[in-house]
């Protein structure tokens, strides 16, 4: 079956504008009796339900955190892309969306980025109205500064905690129609299973994390901003519970999982350090701007790094080698991430890599430290200040632009990164891939939406930096509360939903039957020690490089540990009241049928784009070779409880753009 | 390194908790949690129930941790939040007391897992720009003043996770509820409806059963965020002005 889009006719300039100008509306009248689920109050959810809430439907918002402020968007550290070309540096809207067309690689959809693009400008005019507190000049202006993958400043931010910023903006305004009664607000509620009613989506299972207790929802329509699957890998960016159960379970009602193998390893993380790990800890991009990125240049040096005998300093300016500055003269440290991820792979592959465990590289901030010293000695009047003057005020410019992330390197660490190279390694940090929806952001079930992490839409097969948090809010600020009108407008005559429908009992039926037989196995290992085993699989055959044989062999062993599994796993407690390792357990089964598909998709994509690089598709030069003539389509998987997977296709057309070979050299 | 773990078990919140001791072997490289997480996976090898704790990001931002450590909110380090507090401040052989959060208005749930959602209410009185989604003006209209846009950012930077509030003898939300009125009315687009919202957000905070404060500074120590006590000085000047020179 060829999938299809829904993109609008006409201009690509003009087709957001012409199209939400002609959609169906739904009267204030009828909103009033319109109920809408929206599960999870991350970037996406908390600005969907508080405009739909504005609007005057009657929103039900779900999470499972004890407060709807703690989503993991919370934790975006680096800022948000927008085209208000205020750095005066020739951006603009078409500028934005042919930078996050061509990051992608050419996988995504034109008119989705086209309005994403669009919509940028609002999205930082609605969050100062709010109260951000976005990074200004001494003007009184707000400030923008430089992220991978373009040429112009344009990524707003909130010194390094831009997302925790946006997040409490949108956190507030859910607030705020939560104190109105518009929305009601569900704390510690997983969602566990969607309810479908003669084939549309109608409502959803939870599970009271403090009582067990399995729950009932119903609504006119259910949208899901429930974030990504990074968690797949166990050791990712994402916060511990990040999960892709919401997402999973939809699919397994039908949804299709569009490009489960676009995955993003982030390249500046802080290296692992032992088993004991539970998670990494993102450097934020930005600090790329002025960090470089070398390794030594002889393997004799790593190696005395790497035992203890010498230190960073010790290696001449000569002997190190600043490869992204080498290879990619035109983007320097700035290339993309996907990039950026491969190339310190290499050099580690190579042996030069710095740490006890030979993955690590060095970020070095010293010429910065320097340069910035300089300049601000100068405008303190110092004409020919000495060098620990000079690092005295560089340090100071630098805390400035950084402190918050150097004091969080250090913590983790010990290190100080002022006097001593960060080290750094890439980790899984944002899943391109997601649930497919059309053009209006709904899903092949109608009445099922996706915003944000959790659909597929706007990245490709790989996302800039800066643009997660703008496509967020962009799908639940300016996008979908018009789009789900599209669906809503032939509903208004459908009355509220009873939880008593038949439909309702089977799905909770079927959610409990899982949960005791995970109960019941009765076995001897610990969730966690399934999860580190798929983890580990995942990482070496579906990471950042992948091929043929290792995508196999993965398969087979995805479905072994899935077998020891349902058949070794124990769970201490009770399925009636808080039980932590019940709550992981229903997430790694699910990650464990994920994590399948992730394979199969990377197998059957026999090409390298983006975040997915096929060893056995590069160029000479290593860098990745596109099949556009074989895989300009979107994959996007349905899967039945057999494991049985069938691929549909939405083939991507490009209007507007000719396809080039993405090069940052 | 081998600890030795006095931690409070509670199984709900009707029944009665106590202490109970643990032995763990940890490594100074782990995180606070990390080292909860091997003590978890060993209680559950021996088939016994993990010590339910609160936890999500792991990165200092999201406010989900917190725990009372030897004493102390999120444990001995200035400016820590309990995930970011690393066993290479502990030394072999510590003992280390852990006790979930102690206020009124947090009951305790389970072990060391309390109900902070009285924060939430407190924000959904009045910590909010009255503004829907829509045409806002653009960004760059309002000039800010740099200084004043960081002293907004310092309060804004609170994480929400009751430390304060655990730390204070009152057991009041002062300092919390201080930074949101501060953020906003700092900022001109929040300035406008200041009266109203201090006066909400106070009066919610009372009937939460959040105490009083009477001047000690202990929430101002304890903040993982080092949010400042003269949020609460300025909070109380915007509550003065309200009750007193408006013509309701």
């Amino acid at each position: 079956m060829e999938l299809k889009g829904n993109v609008p006719q006409g201009d690509l300039k003009e087709k957001w504008i012409e199209y939400r100008s002609k959609m169906n509306l739904v009267a204030p009248n009828n909103k009033r009796n319109i109920e809408i689920i929206v599960v999870g109050t991350g970037l996406a959810g908390a600005s969907a339900a508080s405009t739909l809430a504005e609007l005057g439907y009657q929103v039900k918002a779900f999470t499972y955190h004890d407060s709807p402020r703690r989503a993991h968007s919370i934790a975006a550290q680096g800022g948000i892309n927008a085209a208000k070309n205020y750095a005066n540096d020739g951006d603009s809207i078409w500028r934005l969306f042919y930078d996050t067309i061509k990051g992608g690689d050419y996988r995504s959809r034109e008119a989705n980025v086209y309005r994403l693009a669009e919509v940028s400008n609002n999205i930082i005019d609605q969050a100062t109205a709010q109260g951000v507190p976005f990074a200004r000049d001494y003007g009184g202006l707000l400030d923008n500064r430089s992220f991978g993958g373009v040429q112009v400043s344009r990524t707003f931010y909130a010194r390094g905690q831009t997302g925790q910023q946006l997040l409490l903006g949108a956190y507030s305004s859910l607030s705020r129609q939560v104190a109105k009664g518009q929305v009601q607000m569900f704390t510690r509620q997983e969602m566990l299973d969607l309810v479908l009613v003669d084939g549309k989506a109608r409502g959803i299972i939870t599970r009271d994390l403090l009582t067990g207790e399995l729950k009932r929802h119903a609504a006119h329509a259910v949208v899901l901003a429930t974030g990504g699957y990074g968690n797949t890998y166990f050791l990712s960016t994402n916060a511990m519970f990040s999960n892709a159960t919401a997402a999973w379970r939809a699919a397994k009602r039908g949804a299709f999982f569009a490009n489960p193998c676009y995955v993003q390893i982030h390249p500046t993380c802080i290296p692992q350090s032992g088993d004991y790990q539970s998670k990494l800890t993102l450097m934020s991009e930005s600090l790329r701007n002025d960090g470089r990125v070398w390794v030594p240049r002889h393997k004799e040096d790593a190696q005395a790094i790497r035992e203890g005998n010498k230190t960073p300093q010790d290696i001449a300016e000569a002997d190190r080698y600043y490869y992204l500055e080498e290879r990619y003269p035109a983007f320097g440290n700035l290339v993309p991430r996907d990039v950026a991820s491969r190339a310190a792979k290499v050099a580690c592959d190579q042996g030069l890599g710095v740490n006890q465990t030979g993955k690590a590289v060095y970020l070095d901030f010293e010429s910065a430290i320097y340069r910035y010293g300089k300049s601000k000695a100068h405008m303190e009047g110092y004409e020919n200040p000495d060098k620990a003057t000079i690092i005295k005020f560089g340090e100071e410019v630098v805390s400035e632009k950084y402190g918050n992330l150097f004091e969080m390197y250090e913590k983790i660490t010990g290190d100080n990164p002022y006097k001593t190279p960060m080290k750094i390694y890439p980790a899984v940090h944002y899943t391109m891939g997601g649930l497919w929806v059309d053009y209006n952001l709904q899903s092949n079930i109608p009445g099922l939406f996706v915003a944000g992490e959790a659909n597929f839409s706007d990245h490709g097969a790989n996302r800039l930096g800066a643009s997660a948090l703008m496509q967020g809010l962009a799908d639940g600020y300016f996008v979908l509360p018009y789009t789900i009108g599209t669906f809503l407008a032939g509903e208004i005559r459908t009355p509220k939903f009873e939880t008593s429908l038949p439909e309702f009992a089977r799905t909770e039926r079927e959610t409990k039957e899982r949960i005791e037989k995970l109960m019941n196995i009765g076995g001897n290992q610990t969730v966690d020690s399934f999860h580190k085993r798929l983890g580990k699989v995942m990482w070496e055959n579906v990471g950042v490089a992948r091929n043929a044989g290792g995508l196999e062999k993965a398969i087979k062993e995805i479905k072994e540990i899935r077998k020891d599994f349902y058949e070794d796993l124990y769970i201490p407690g009770s399925a009636d009241g808080i039980n932590p390792e019940l709550e992981k357990a229903t997430k790694v089964a699910d990650f464990l049928e994920l994590g399948e598909l992730m394979a199969y998709d990377a197998l059957n994509r026999n090409e390298s784009c983006g975040g997915h690089f096929r060893e056995e598709y590069q160029t000479e030069e290593g860098e990745a070779l596109r099949d556009d003539k074989n895989f300009a389509y979107v994959a996007a998987w349905e899967w039945d409880d057999g494991g049985n997977h069938i691929m549909h296709k939405e083939p991507l057309k490009f209007e507007f753009v000719e396809l080039k070979t993405r090069s940052y050299k | 390194m081998k600890l030795n773990l006095k931690i409070w078990r509670q199984k709900n919140k009707h029944s009665k908790g106590k202490f109970e001791i643990y032995q763990v072997d940890a490594n100074e490289h782990m995180s606070f949690l990390e080292m909860l997480d091997v003590l978890n996976e060993q209680l559950v090898a021996e088939k016994k129930e993990p010590v339910a704790f609160e936890h999500d990001c792991r990165e200092g931002i999201c406010g989900t941790c917190g725990m009372v450590i030897n004493g102390r909110p999120h444990g001995l380090l200035q400016g820590t939040t309990t995930c970011q507090l690393h066993m290479r401040f502990f030394k072999d052989g510590d003992t280390i007391v852990i006790e979930p959060y102690k206020a009124k208005a947090f009951p305790v749930v389970k072990d060391l897992v309390v109900d902070r959602s009285s924060l939430d209410k407190i924000i959904q009185a009045g910590g909010f720009v009255s503004i829907n989604t829509g045409q806002a003006q653009d960004a760059n209209n309002i000039p800010i003043e740099k200084e004043i846009s960081s002293k907004a950012f310092d309060a804004a930077a609170c994480i929400g996770c009751g430390a304060c509030v655990a730390a204070c003898p009152n057991g009041a939300a002062m300092l919390f509820t201080s930074a949101k009125i501060s953020h906003l009315g700092l900022l001109p687009q929040g300035a406008v409806e200041t009266d109203r919202r201090v006066m909400r957000m106070v009066i919610q905070m009372d009937k939460e059963g959040f105490g009083s404060c009477s001047n000690i500074g202990a929430c101002e120590v304890e903040c993982p965020k080092e949010i400042k006590l003269t949020n609460i000085a300025r909070m109380n000047r915007y509550y003065y002005k309200s009750a007193f020179a408006s013509d309701n």
